[in-house]
């Protein structure tokens, strides 16, 4: 079964992962390729019809060859124009790309468009299904052939890092002893999910900011005890808070003495 | 500690937008040329943010800061690596020298292709004077059943008058079903070389066996004006799309190569492409021929024309691949 990313080593030797397209948002954009390519053939044909009685045979014609024109050449010239995307790819924001996580040549557009009718055997593109299913990186054939891969181009959600910034007073800070001691306590993943809290707390219904934080405020009261002046009137949430910025910033420099 | 992140953030903040609007420049319009100066600062700040990532992967920090910073090194990676030098594509240059170089070049693929359709016209041609009685049996299309000489008569009567009327729906059906059925040929490749050799084989058999049924009908004459025309073009494209189909497959099979398949298959792109857009070309010349001079018979076109044309044909694309592109090859 196939992996959720694509893991590259840059020659640096910084580890990335691009995630993979699933097969279920693949097949709807290809449903979507298709309704665009029917919508095309029609436009095509309607113009074209009011010409027809002039020369009905050469329209006729003109018509065959555009519907394979587009029927074949849509997903060719569309991933070599919009950098591996077809309108289905693009609304569904997937990108066909080189394995090597580079942008793919048009010549492996083109192969992996060719060997389509491989992909569609034996009917609605069920060896195409089960290859992907089965390789590593999620390829039809003709991806597999290509050595290209559709991964997702959705950009990740950007935290409102301003949430970060230093309160003017942290009273826990006032016991640096027992701060060091609550950085040096909290675990790496109960870290995170403070912070991640912090961060996502304007996502939460009331409801559930209020359950979230008394459930991570409970983990870190349970880990250090600070003085009862330091922590009353707390809300879990400012608690939380305060213990996040313990956590993730440097403690104040103190005064220079000259 | 972990990390003092809200002073990582406060000082990566900038070089990443300013990252990040270089890349949607970039991936806005990927063809664009880009300046030297724009590439440098492009390269920094990705290896700049590439720093930046691998200080927090090992860290436990908020799972959307490090997603947001692998999708920025990824797309500058991609953007970096993707940079390649452009050449001005020449279709010209294409058909005359990349084609018929890649058809001499991969001769055994095209042995191959050959003899499995010349092959399959031999017992198609055999398997018809066997079974004369039931030569029905052996054909695909009903139409074909018709004795050869009845047809003929036909056709004479008619002079052309029913194709007349439907010449360009025609030439187009049948540069789009042949196209199809090169495309198709090709990509069965990918079944190590089943597919092509069953549509070879049998498609050699049919035309063997429609071939035969005129000949011993004493309508070799019709059927040469009827087939040269179109045939010498259509028939040869269709075996160098099995041609194209055979070097997948070739590259399929290990074959005691050390490279993986991927790049295997890779290394035979440039020659399926070329012989595969060749294919494409000689199909239109094909059914434009069939369409508008093939299926006029005599009294409209006399059979000497016709197969005077037809051999003229076949002769030209005998020098073609025996000449063409031998410039510098």
């Amino acid at each position: 079964m196939g992996s959720e990313g694509l893991e590259i080593r840059t020659p640096e030797g910084v580890p990335f992962t691009i995630p993979l397209a699933g097969a279920g948002a693949r097949m709807v954009a290809l449903v979507v390729d298709l309704l665009a390519i029917l919508a095309m053939e029609s436009a095509v044909l309607s113009a074209l019809t009011a010409f027809a009685p002039l020369a009905p045979d050469a329209i006729g014609g003109v018509v065959t060859l555009l519907y394979f024109g587009l029927s074949t050449g849509y997903g060719m010239v569309l991933e070599i124009w919009w950098n591996g995307q077809t309108l289905g790819k693009r609304l569904l924001g997937l990108r066909v790309m080189d394995q090597r996580a580079r942008p793919a040549r048009p010549g492996q557009m083109i192969v992996r468009n060719l060997l389509r009718p491989v992909d569609a055997l034996p009917a609605l593109y069920l060896l195409g299904a089960v290859v992907c299913w089965g390789t590593r990186h999620r390829q039809r054939v003709g991806d597999w052939a290509a050595g290209t891969v559709v991964v997702r181009t959705g950009e990740p959600v950007r935290a409102d890092w301003s949430q970060l910034r230093r309160e003017r007073y942290n009273s826990l800070r006032e016991h640096a002893a027992l701060a060091a001691r609550l950085r040096q306590r909290t675990g790496p993943e109960l870290a995170g999910i403070a912070l991640d809290a912090v961060l996502r707390r304007e996502e939460l219904t009331p409801e559930a900011r209020v359950a979230v934080f008394g459930v991570v405020a409970e983990r870190l009261r349970g880990l250090v005890e600070f003085p009862a002046e330091a922590v009353e009137a707390l809300s879990d949430e400012q608690y939380v808070r305060r213990a996040v910025e313990v956590l993730y910033t440097a403690p104040r420099q103190g005064p220079k003495y000259a | 500690m972990i990390l003092d992140l809200e002073r990582f953030v406060r000082e990566g903040e900038p070089r990443w937008q300013e990252l990040e609007a270089i890349l949607g420049r970039m991936e806005k319009h990927p063809y664009a040329t880009v300046a030297v100066a724009e590439l440098e600062r492009l390269h920094a700040l990705y290896q700049r943010t590439s720093a930046d990532l691998l200080r927090v992967r090992g860290l436990h920090t908020e799972a959307r800061m490090r997603q947001y910073l692998e999708s920025l090194v990824s797309r500058g990676y991609t953007a970096i690596h993707g940079v390649t030098e452009r050449k001005k594509a020449s279709w010209h240059g294409w058909f005359l020298r990349d084609f018929p170089r890649a058809v001499r070049r991969q001769t055994g693929a095209l042995a191959l292709a050959m003899a499995l359709f010349w092959g399959g016209a031999a017992v198609g041609a055999g398997l018809l004077v066997r079974l004369f009685a039931e030569r029905e049996t052996l054909f695909p299309f009903a139409g074909l059943a018709v004795r050869p000489s009845e047809r003929v008569k036909q056709e004479t009567a008619d002079r052309g008058r029913q194709v007349a009327e439907q010449t360009g729906r025609f030439s187009a059906h049948l540069i789009q079903n042949n196209t199809r059925v090169a495309i198709f040929t090709f990509a069965l490749g990918m079944t190590y070389g089943v597919g092509p050799t069953v549509l070879l084989f049998s498609n050699g058999v049919y035309l063997g066996a429609v071939a035969m049924d005129y000949v011993k009908d004493g309508q070799t004459v019709f059927l040469l004006g009827w087939l040269l025309p179109h045939g010498v073009i259509e028939l040869p494209a269709i075996i160098l799309a099995g041609q194209a189909a055979f070097l997948l497959t070739g590259a399929l099979l290990p074959r005691g190569r050390r490279a993986p398949v991927g790049e295997r298959l890779r290394a035979v792109f440039p020659d399926t492409l070329a012989i595969m857009g060749g294919v494409a070309v000689m199909l239109g010349w094909a059914g434009i021929v069939e369409a508008f001079f093939s299926q006029y018979h005599e009294p409209v076109v006399p059979y000497a024309v016709k197969i005077a044309f037809g051999l003229g044909e076949l002769g030209g694309l005998g020098a073609f691949f025996r000449w063409a592109g031998r410039n510098g090859e």
